[in-house]
């Protein structure tokens, strides 16, 4: 009886997922000739599921009510996530005000930490009361650990808002923001700013120009590459001008290759710096002596997002979907807005009209904004390919 | 039943060193899925790896050759009969400190000295007109950079281990070798080097290794192009996701480290033959 019911319960699921209708499913179900029980008593069927889902965390965030949610998510006592820089997109403020509205302590671990490493911890961490309840992995990561089964599927309340392009329709990841590559300088060392990619090349920037890392281990360096194709006619599809264009850039001596950072920032060490826009625009009021600007480089737009995950063996299932919750509700895309990156539901919250306005006048003008190209993962891989093959001859030594 | 004191080494080493080791030799022969290949390994001989290595074994040729031959020199002008008892001590003491000197510490004190806007940079721009990163050649994040900046731990390591076979070169040698006419270039051809060269040849090796395995230092200076950065890279960076990639190229560090020690037991031998 035990089995039976779990199938039930199962199927009940796979019918909420691919949203067909009920009567659609009966029809199927006569047709497989598999769904007696169901066809006996669709309503018992429902009850016991909802009996489940007070067991075990739901698929929907829509199907329980918040308050059971929350209650749930306090039991477990704690919540765990893994490399989320306090400095970066706002998620200091985020999971501090996580933790005053629900009571819930998060214990960050390497909050340096990579893709690769939050996705190596879910593996080696399972069954372990530490192990990451979360992730915030970039889209390659999110989809090679859907691919392996480190994820849960969850639909969070706002899921439909968020743009087909940037979630996984199956609910294994959502993406939670993006941003756009820009180049950001010290107004004190750098008095004629550079507009495009092409005025990098300049001979007043020599020995100033940086990354945030490079480009074989730094996500932001191959969304900078990816820009500077964009620039130099190449595309999504082609980021060989990208490339050359960096080894250019180093050739005529403008180019630092030393990883930029906030310390690097503050220094003066790193005068210009191609980064994403919400490290760029943080750096601004955060250290107000080094008069940071931060433009986006009208000849090459390129965004990229980062995806949220849930463990599917998360040593806390509620916390961790209660956290997902709040990251989609508007106050948690507002808190990434307010970071100066850009949220996964921004056109939704814009048509809505809940958005501050000092928000979006704190950001580099939408009009830039609109013509940003995000890349698939398949012009990822191949982008990946070629740099790992070419960078380290043309860049290194 | 003395030898059971022995068990916790070999507990020790078999944890530490044999699994770890047999992980990785394993790793390196399977690919995503599991399944068996060969296809991490002999893609190493292509480039961008065979730039790895080459980096890697040209940087740490250069650093153990030139910390070896420096090292001697400076361990045996202070060690040398004659040299005032403090400055040995001051020279093993500073020694002692600077070849466990390495790291983010290491590079960082670097960038402030002869960085692009490091003191020293810009004391020779401003005061001697002499500017270093002007005509693009050098740089401190470039090859040549990197291994100076290696050499700051590589030749105190030098002193420290040769520092024993110099006190081990008798003064009663020179003064015979004098007594019968030996003249100073003779005296070192025939007994001072002999005597030195397995420690030299050891110390050279030491020196290989050390920077052969050196990590953090070239990784924060932003240099790429070492085998262990890209092991790095390719292990747990966020862009390149390859383990067992990374886990054939640690073979590889394997093999190399093995080549020198192959090298370095026949010539160890021979170097030796004098004390028999």
């Amino acid at each position: 009886m035990e089995d039976h019911e779990e199938q039930e319960v199962e199927f009940w699921r796979k019918l909420d997922e691919e949203g067909i209708s009920r009567s659609q499913m009966l029809k199927r179900s006569v047709a497989a000739a598999a769904g007696l029980t169901i066809l006996s008593g669709p309503g018992a069927a429902l009850a016991a599921r909802r009996l489940r889902t007070a067991a075990a965390p739901p698929l929907k965030g829509a199907s329980v009510p918040m308050a059971t949610m929350i209650a749930n998510a306090k039991k477990e006592g704690g919540l765990n996530t893994i490399a989320l820089p306090p400095d970066w997109a706002n998620y200091g403020e985020i999971m501090s005000t996580f933790q005053k509205k629900y009571g819930i302590k998060i214990s960050n671990s390497n909050p340096d930490g990579t893709s690769a490493e939050e996705n190596q911890a879910v593996q080696s961490l399972k069954g372990d009361p530490r192990a990451p309840d979360a992730v915030d992995d970039g889209p390659a990561f999110a989809i090679s650990g859907t691919v392996q089964g480190l994820f849960a599927k969850y639909f969070n309340t706002n899921f439909g808002t968020i743009p087909r392009a940037m979630k996984d329709t199956r609910g294994y990841w959502t993406g939670d923001y993006w941003g756009a590559i820009s180049i950001g300088y010290n107004a004190n060392l750098i008095s004629t700013p550079p507009k495009t990619f092409a005025d990098l090349l300049k001979s007043d920037y020599k020995g100033k120009v940086a990354m945030n890392g490079s480009p074989l281990t730094a996500g932001s360096a191959v969304a900078g590459v990816f820009a500077a194709a964009l620039a130099n006619g190449g595309s999504l599809n082609n980021v060989q001008p990208g490339i050359d264009f960096f080894a250019k850039l180093k050739s005529v001596g403008n180019w630092v290759p030393v990883d930029a950072s906030p310390q690097t920032v503050a220094s003066g060490q790193t005068p210009i710096v191609i980064d994403w826009d919400y490290l760029n625009l943080a750096y601004g009021p955060e250290f107000p002596s080094a008069k940071w600007k931060t433009v986006l480089p009208s000849d090459g737009v390129y965004g990229a997002y980062y995806a949220q995950a849930i463990n599917a063996t998360a040593p806390h299932p509620w916390s961790a979907r209660l956290w997902e919750e709040f990251l989609y509700s508007d106050q948690g895309q507002l808190l990434f807005l307010k970071g100066y990156s850009h949220p996964a539901r921004f056109t939704d919250m814009v048509r809505r009209n809940v958005i501050p306005k000092a928000m979006i006048s704190a950001l580099p003008a939408a009009s830039i904004y609109a013509k940003v190209k995000f890349a698939s993962n398949g012009q990822q891989t191949a982008a990946k390919a070629l740099i790992a093959d070419q960078w380290p001859a043309k860049m290194g030594a | 039943m003395a030898w059971i004191g022995t068990l916790p080494f070999f507990a020790y080493t078999l944890l530490f060193l044999f699994l770890p080791a047999a992980t990785v030799l394993l790793g390196a022969f399977k690919d995503v899925h599991g399944g068996w290949t060969t296809s991490n390994v002999t893609v190493l001989v292509q480039q961008p790896y065979r730039l790895y290595y080459k980096t890697s074994i040209e940087v740490s040729l250069v650093t153990a050759v030139l910390g070896g031959i420096f090292g001697l020199a400076v361990a045996y002008a202070a060690i040398r009969d004659g040299s005032p008892r403090w400055i040995r001590s001051m020279l093993t003491t500073f020694s002692g400190v600077a070849a466990n000197f390495g790291g983010i510490p290491l590079a960082f004190a670097f960038i402030a000295t002869l960085g692009t806007i490091g003191i020293v940079t810009q004391f020779l721009k401003n005061q001697l007109g002499i500017d270093l990163y002007g005509n693009g050649t050098w740089s401190l994040f470039s090859t040549s950079g990197v291994e100076i900046v290696y050499l700051y731990f590589q030749l105190p390591l030098m002193i420290l281990v040769i520092a024993p076979a110099i006190d081990g070169l008798k003064r009663e040698w020179r003064e015979a070798a004098s007594n019968l006419g030996a003249s100073s270039w003779q005296y070192w051809r025939h007994v001072g080097l002999p005597v030195l060269t397995p420690s030299l040849l050891g110390g050279v090796i030491l020196l290989f290794g050390n920077a052969f395995a050196a990590y953090a230092t070239a990784y924060s200076l932003g240099y790429q192009n070492l085998i262990p950065i890209a092991i790095g890279n390719y292990y747990s960076g966020n862009v390149l996701d390859n383990p067992h990639l990374a886990q054939a190229m640690a073979l590889g560090m394997f093999v190399v480290l093995a080549v020198m020690m192959t090298l370095y037991i026949p010539l160890q031998r021979r170097a030796q033959r004098w004390a028999k």
